[in-house]
């Protein structure tokens, strides 16, 4: 029977299935997702698993896929989404799709080197032929300064000239001619190019001329090379020997240098085969880069299916790792857990894959008996999950102890509700939860942890701001404003004259005045229908009610909650069978809670029903703790007849029930042994004689000596708790030194084990070692249990106290929720309000806006948050700390869906 | 003529919300402040000289009221407005996210 109520019975069952089948087999069962293949070879290490060399390839696989969708991504191709179902992926796939990924991933890389080679070229002869066309002006220019001597013609391009080089090369004008200048041509980067001229000056004093103009970056140079930008220079020497220098200059600066032929006609020349090169070079880009969109376009068609196969081939192979290949190399066998319910139809797709396979041999599913605690299942669905979630945060269930999680559901969002209480904020949360859930599934693409937080719980949010609603409209608290929606209870007007005592004057008089109940007609003896009045709202003394309502409140709640918890331990007993302890533990527990705790409860709902005149009435703290310390002085009112002798015998009774919890399992354990190793005791007697008796006698009585004065320690602890008395601080102090002890007395006694096994290998034969290994074992189990169970009734008498304070924060939690929420009212929405003027309005607007804008970052994620983090704590300590263990492993089956799901 | 788009789609988002929410919270804010609901008392700016100089209680008080519920009323369709003007460029949003694809 599948449910939330408890873990799902496991079974562990034996598959022998053929070696040619198990691909298939073991595909069916991934698609099933409802098995959990053990590990039958934990002592090998990863790399000498037999299918290692497979996995490998796998991985390689999958890296050449990753490669070919970036460049898919990066050439803009669209990744068509797979189909539903494929086929399911055998041996020889594995090898077709290696060769495949290979030639494909060679081709790949093979068009991208020449595209990159090609577009470098490109690039050069670009730069050639904006070079050639620039310098075409530097040449005549430079023939206009020989011939000519004129300064030089204002030109679009910038130029630097030095007026000392002016000179020389007039003085050189009339035989010179341009054939004497050498000169070097080349482009360089426009932030390169000042520090490169200040060398050149450095190195040649001015001996030069250079000319240099900005490259015009056309649109297609700027796509092949980005925004860098290049200035053509050229420069003119004398001498072939400056020459070598400047061109190691132009090396250091990493500017490339091209040869610019010397005449006119030569010139044109070259700019016409570096246009038709061009134009051909371009035409080749525009081909590879058909033919690499082709071959991508191609892949991309079956990218996705390769990738989901290859990744259910790994773990295909991963499981097979974990398989046992018996010698015939025909057989394979697998251990799996699975739960009961579903064994059927795991043989059927046992049954299936092996059809598929096309073998003659059907499965063999064998269902063995063990002893190992089997793996945890819960089965849940979209809206249980999330809730399951929490609690296996705290501690995955013990197998087969019953699950918190469907009570869970109702109790995490309704104390969170009761911490958060606001109509207002709980509907904006139901508002944000619903949108969330509609759009769950577009929502999962943004693939940022966040939000796949948020939408993994989105069905917790959802109830929360429901029950806030309903806590809300309880509190009466809308945006720190009450509702007044049935007819309010109290009324001001009978105060006045004639009817009471108020008169015109006394309005004058008082700035605080009390509504007497006992007037007439001020209250009407109808409590309002539904939640608190919304006269509190507009009270002074607003708090001083709703404090103790919500203290008396959040008591209430938690002891409830708390008694649910005992109460679900005694499932758990009945479940495993152990009818000791209910006696021992459970009723002994309850009896304590409820005689103490219970009669809180009752107290404060006596004095909630009872009229009592408010200047006489006890205070139900302070009638508690008299009842603890047993003070009963005359003075002191009593809320009903015959309390101080209830009171007293139910104090005693807790009191006699904390040493049934600390004493009597202990005790009835050690009698259990003591009787059987009387029994052993005596067959040894008879089988030696001698010395050895004497011995084991020896380490007998120190066995029993250490045990007394284990039952010393804890008796000392148990006495000085129960003295100091119940405040939740001294508690928590106390169960630090309790443990701290019980932790002395647990080494205390693992040495005298140590000193009793040295005592034991003096002599030397094997029965007596034998036996005294047994009193060994025995002696270090019962200290263990002694001092297992102080622990265990230090940490739940003390638990109980500070536990039943600890639900006090649903108070102090929900106090700060609605004064944060007055405060920004008052300071934000209301100074807006009170401009009666037609800015009024303006104003309204943007204070508005800010209080949305405060009202969601303050109120509703902050304080939701810290809420949500302090009802997860009263979860999982308060409550879970009463029944649940929660050391078992959670059950992860080979499930397909679930792999890819994550990895996308 | 220049683009009018000026905020990107998650302000714009934003905005909407935002304006949703004012509208109806203000105009519920309105009607209240005009049925002169006792809870708000604390919103209504009135002075010690409204109630005490009052000639014909408690018009005065009643009349500041009406004030704020008008102010309310205003604040409320200033938000449709800007609620039309993010819807607007919510539109344009999704226009050049196909104009660019």
């Amino acid at each position: 029977m599948s449910s939330l109520f408890r873990s799902e019975e496991m079974c562990l069952v034996q598959l022998f299935f053929q070696t040619e089948s198990a691909h298939n087999c073991i595909s069916e069962l991934g698609h099933l997702g409802l098995v959990q293949f053990k590990d039958l070879n934990p002592g090998v290490a990863a790399f000498q698993r037999r299918f290692v060399k497979e996995v490998k390839k796998c991985e390689e696989m999958e890296r050449i896929l990753r490669y070919l969708e970036k460049e898919m991504v990066k050439s803009n191709i669209v990744i068509a989404a797979t189909k539903e179902k494929e086929m399911v992926p055998c041996a020889r796939d594995v090898l077709e799709f290696e060769s495949t990924f290979e030639k494909l991933e060679q081709e790949l890389r093979e068009i991208n080197r020449n595209h990159a080679a090609l577009r470098q070229n490109l690039i050069e002869l670009m730069d050639i032929d904006s070079l050639l066309r620039m310098t075409e002006d530097f040449f005549e220019e430079a023939e206009s300064l020989l011939t000519y001597s004129e300064p030089p013609s204002e030109d679009s391009v910038s130029m630097t000239v030095s007026s000392h080089i002016t000179s020389r090369r007039n003085s050189n004008s009339s035989t010179s001619g341009a054939l004497h200048l050498s000169f070097i041509a080349g482009v360089i980067k426009q932030d390169r190019f000042p520090a490169f001229e200040k060398v050149l000056w450095r190195l040649f004093h001015g001996n030069f001329v250079l000319r240099h103009a900005e490259m015009q970056a056309t649109e297609e140079l700027q796509a092949l090379r980005g925004a860098v930008k290049k200035d053509v220079f050229i420069i003119f020497v004398q001498g072939d020997h400056v020459r070598e220098k400047i061109r190691k200059v132009c090396e250091g600066f990493r500017a490339s240098l091209y040869s610019c032929p010397k005449t006119l006609y030569e010139r044109k020349q070259m700019s016409n085969s570096v246009m038709t090169q061009m134009q051909d070079l371009r035409m080749i880009l525009r081909r590879t880069e058909e033919y690499r969109a082709g071959v991508l376009t191609r892949a991309a068609e079956h990218v996705q299916e390769w990738s989901s196969k290859v990744k259910k081939m790994k773990a295909i192979y991963y499981t097979l790792n974990l398989c046992n290949i018996d010698i015939t190399q025909k057989l394979i066998v697998a251990e799996i857990w699975c739960p009961v319910s579903d064994l059927t139809l795991v043989q059927s797709a046992l049954i299936k894959g092996s059809e598929q396979s096309g073998s003659s041999v059907t499965p063999v599913l064998n269902r063995i008996q063990t002893q190992q605690t089997p793996p945890t299942f819960n089965r849940t669905n979209t809206f249980t999950e999330g809730f399951q979630a929490i609690i296996d945060a705290y501690g995955v269930g013990t197998y087969q102890e019953i699950n918190p999680a469907p009570y869970t559901i109702v109790t995490f969002p309704f104390l969170f509700a009761v911490m958060f209480g606001d109509c207002g904020h709980g509907l904006v949360m139901t508002l944000f939860a619903v949108w969330v859930t509609s759009q769950a599934e577009s929502l999962r693409k943004w693939k940022n942890e966040l939000t796949d937080v948020v939408i993994g719980g989105r069905y917790i949010i959802l109830l929360m701001g429901m029950f806030s609603i309903y806590t809300g409209l309880i509190y009466n608290d809308c945006f720190s404003k009450s509702f007044n929606i049935f007819g309010s209870s109290w009324s001001v007007r009978p105060m006045f004259h004639p009817h009471g005592p108020w008169q015109n004057e006394t309005l004058h008089e008082y700035h605080h005045l009390q509504l007497n109940p006992f007037v007439p007609g001020v209250y009407s003896g109808d409590p309002y229908v539904f939640g608190i009045d919304p006269v509190w709202n507009i009270a002074s003394n607003k708090l001083s009610f709703l404090n103790s309502f919500k203290m008396k409140m959040s008591v209430i709640l938690g002891v409830s909650h708390m008694l649910f918890g005992v109460a679900l331990s005694l499932v758990n007993f009945v479940h495993f069978r152990k009818f000791q302890d209910i006696f021992l533990q459970f009723v002994p527990q309850l009896i304590f809670m409820l005689s103490l705790f219970g009669y809180l409860i009752f107290l404060i709902l006596y004095k909630w029903c009872i009229t009592l005149r408010s200047e006489m009435a006890p205070s139900i703290l302070l009638l508690f703790i008299n009842m603890m310390l047993f003070d009963y002085q005359s003075e002191h009112v009593l809320l009903y007849r015959g309390q101080k002798g209830v009171q007293i015998f139910l104090v005693l009774t807790a009191v006699l029930m904390v040493p049934v919890l600390l004493l009597v399992k202990p005790f009835l354990i050690y009698r259990t042994r003591m009787k059987t190793r009387h029994q052993v005791f005596g067959n040894n007697l008879n089988d030696q004689h001698g010395t050895d008796t004497r011995s084991s006698f020896s380490q007998h009585q120190k066995d029993e000596m250490v045990s007394m004065g284990d039952i010393f320690v804890y008796q000392a602890i148990h006495t000085i708790e129960f003295c100091l008395g119940c405040i939740s601080n001294t508690a928590s102090y106390l169960r630090l030194w309790a443990l701290s002890l019980a932790h002395a007395g647990l080494s205390c006694r693992s040495t005298c084990t140590v000193f009793g096994n040295n005592l034991n290998d003096q002599h030397g034969t094997d029965t007596r070692s034998s036996f005294s290994q047994h009193q060994k074992d025995e002696m270090v189990s019962m200290g263990d249990i002694f001092v297992y169970q102080a622990i265990h009734t230090i940490e739940f008498c003390l638990g109980c106290i500070s536990n039943t304070a600890s639900y006090l924060r649903l108070w102090a939690l929900s106090l700060a929720h609605a004064e944060l929420s007055e405060v920004l009212w008052r300071m934000v929405l209301q100074v807006g309000l009170k401009i009666s003027s037609g800015m009024g309005s303006l104003m309204l607007v943007v204070l508005f806006a800010a209080f949305a804008v405060l009202t969601v970052t303050v109120l509703l994620i902050m304080e939701g948050l810290s809420a949500f983090l302090h009802a997860l704590r009263l979860h999982w300590v308060e409550f879970q700390n009463k029944f649940y263990e929660g050391s078992g492993y959670k059950f992860t089956p080979l499930s397909f869906d679930s792999l890819l799901k994550t990895q996308h | 003529m220049p683009s009018l788009l000026f905020c990107g789609p998650k302000l714009a988002a934003c905005g909407i919300v935002l304006s949703i929410w004012g509208v109806i919270m203000l105009s519920m804010l309105g009607i209240f402040f005009s049925a002169k609901s006792a809870v708000l008392i604390e919103d209504v700016p009135f002075t010690e000289e409204d109630i005490r100089d009052d000639k014909n209680p408690p018009q005065t008080i009643y009349g500041l009221y009406n004030q704020v519920g008008i102010n309310c009323f205003i604040a409320a369709s200033i938000y449709v407005g800007v609620g039309a003007l993010s819807l607007c460029q919510v539109r344009l949003n999704k226009r050049q996210e196909y104009m660019v694809t």
